[in-house]
């Protein structure tokens, strides 16, 4: 298939953006000033992220369209209030993980966010499970910006009156040139911030807005670094179809009712996992030295016995050192143990760490 | 001191009597982005011409240093350990990786010189 480019494909390119094949995308991984720099702007100002390769899905429909996608997806739909969003997944069979996103509450039903490598797969899936009873759009014509950092909020309420009214996780309409833009605070940085869901036709003017008023392009260089110091899991890497939630950590997105009633694909599991047969858990492990550990790293307890492996790693501008995120058996998931990482042959201590590795509070 | 002389592993090399220092070039250096982490030889260590002799990682991933010279490892410079981003800073001149204490000085003759790196570079970014 050939690679995609993105309606910002060619303003990325005037502003010195370094491109790589990503989940068949040509995106920004980075820009002139380089991957530190740019996470750092992110953590004290406004960077700007082009995600728009990832999936913008609608579901049309009302209650009967909740029941069935709670069939699906384990977040409590009947509860959800309109414009509220929800961090969660879809489940397979086995109580892996098809895909990780964000779900919003809107008038005409659900808009749901995906990743770009599983978008396509997951309107499949969805579209089955729902049995053509209701209308699916995956979003050709809109592309999706975050905004993201401290100075997001102040910025972009001179651009879009009213924004800075919005809640962590809530979203609502606004208007720009005109034209209605859905926009949620939000993001996947660890900072407070936006995503801004536009037509292509005037997203390059936002970008050029965003930038006028003193934001930074960041690309997927410094999205990776900031969304590891969030702990904040990369799909395909830390989940994937056979990591179950709560092996990775992920209870807290489950509901109460819908862990305790189920009714969803992949129950069976989850449910023995949170009654007592869980065998490993994701947490954070901070190397002692420098050594960086990256996916694939085998994880040793302080007395030579494999427990695990690292399924992200790199180094942490903002904790200014390396950081990383695996699995290990339960019995060593508490933090503060004591591990071992080898890389490249040999071995370097490590402990497990809480998560997240840097944290700000939201919004609220 | 000798003429500075490129590989096309993208490593340096400055001549003083037998022995030769050598760290990776300006184009590598902005190929890798902003390092993060670098891993030295030994001191004592033999080497062996387009062997890994030492790792530099960015935040995106790890690469290999290699050696174009075969020799004994006599110094490692300590302080682009402590400081990686200073491989970015000045990678030609305080950020040298190594020296060398060279075994075969013919292997000098099949470096390249500044103008034929640049032209190398340019048709091999990576």
């Amino acid at each position: 298939m050939e690679i995609q480019k993105t309606a910002l494909y060619d303003y990325h390119k005037s502003l010195g953006a370094k491109f790589v094949p990503f989940a068949g995308y040509e995106m920004p991984v980075q820009y002139s000033s380089g991957i530190v720099d740019e996470h750092k702007i992110t953590r004290n100002g406004a960077g700007m992220f082009d995600v728009s390769h990832m999936g913008q899905l609608l579901i049309e429909g009302n209650e009967s369209l909740a029941t069935e996608l709670e069939k699906i997806i384990p977040i409590d739909l009947k509860k959800i209030q309109l414009n509220q969003s929800k961090y969660s997944f879809l489940t397979n069979e086995e109580g892996g993980i098809y895909d990780d996103l964000i779900l919003t509450k809107v008038e005409k039903g659900f808009n749901i966010i995906l990743n770009a490598a599983c978008k396509n797969n997951d309107f499949k899936i969805i579209s089955s499970s729902l049995k053509n009873k209701f209308k699916i759009t995956l979003h050709k014509n809109l592309s999706l910006i975050a905004l993201q950092g401290p100075k997001s909020s102040q910025i972009l309420e001179k651009i879009i009156n009213g924004i800075s009214s919005l809640k962590f996780m809530n979203g609502n309409k606004f208007y720009y040139k005109g034209k209605d833009v859905y926009i949620t605070r939000s993001g996947y940085t660890g900072e407070d911030g936006f995503e801004i869901s536009i037509t292509n036709e005037f997203v390059e003017d936002l970008a050029k807005e965003l930038i006028s008023h003193g934001v930074k392009p960041i690309g997927l260089g410094a999205r990776d670094t900031l969304r590891l110091e969030a702990g904040l899991c990369l799909y395909g890497h830390d989940i994937n179809e056979s990591t179950s939630p709560i092996e990775a950590n992920l209870k807290w997105a489950i509901s109460k009712r819908r862990r305790e009633e189920g009714g969803f694909v992949g129950y069976k599991k989850i449910k023995s996992d949170l009654n007592g047969s869980l065998n490993r858990l994701r947490v954070g492990i901070k190397p002692d030295g420098k050594i960086i550990a990256r996916e694939g790293v085998k994880i040793f307890s302080e007395d030579g016995k494999e427990i695990g492996s690292i399924t992200s790693g790199t180094f942490g501008p903002s904790v200014n050192g390396p950081i990383a995120m695996g699995y290990v058996k339960l019995n060593f998931s508490k933090p503060g143990t004591k591990v071992s990482l080898e890389v490249r042959g040999k071995k370097h201590e490590a402990k497990v760490s809480k998560l997240p590795f840097y944290k700000k509070n939201y919004v609220r | 001191m000798s003429e500075k002389k490129y590989s096309k592993e993208h490593e340096w090399v400055t001549i003083e009597g037998d022995v030769a220092t050598i760290g990776i070039t300006r184009h590598a250096a902005e190929m890798l982005g902003d390092v993060v982490f670098v891993e030295l030889p030994e001191k004592g260590k033999n080497v062996e011409k387009e062997g890994q002799a030492g790792v530099v990682e960015s935040t995106k991933a790890a690469s290999d240093v290699y050696t174009p010279i075969t020799g004994e490892i006599t110094d490692t410079n300590q302080s682009i350990v402590d400081d990686p981003g200073a491989v970015n800073k000045d990678p030609e001149g305080a950020a040298w990786f190594f020296k060398i204490k060279i075994k075969n000085k013919s292997e000098l003759d099949q470096l390249m010189s500044k103008a034929d790196y640049d032209k190398f570079a340019k048709e091999n970014p990576n």
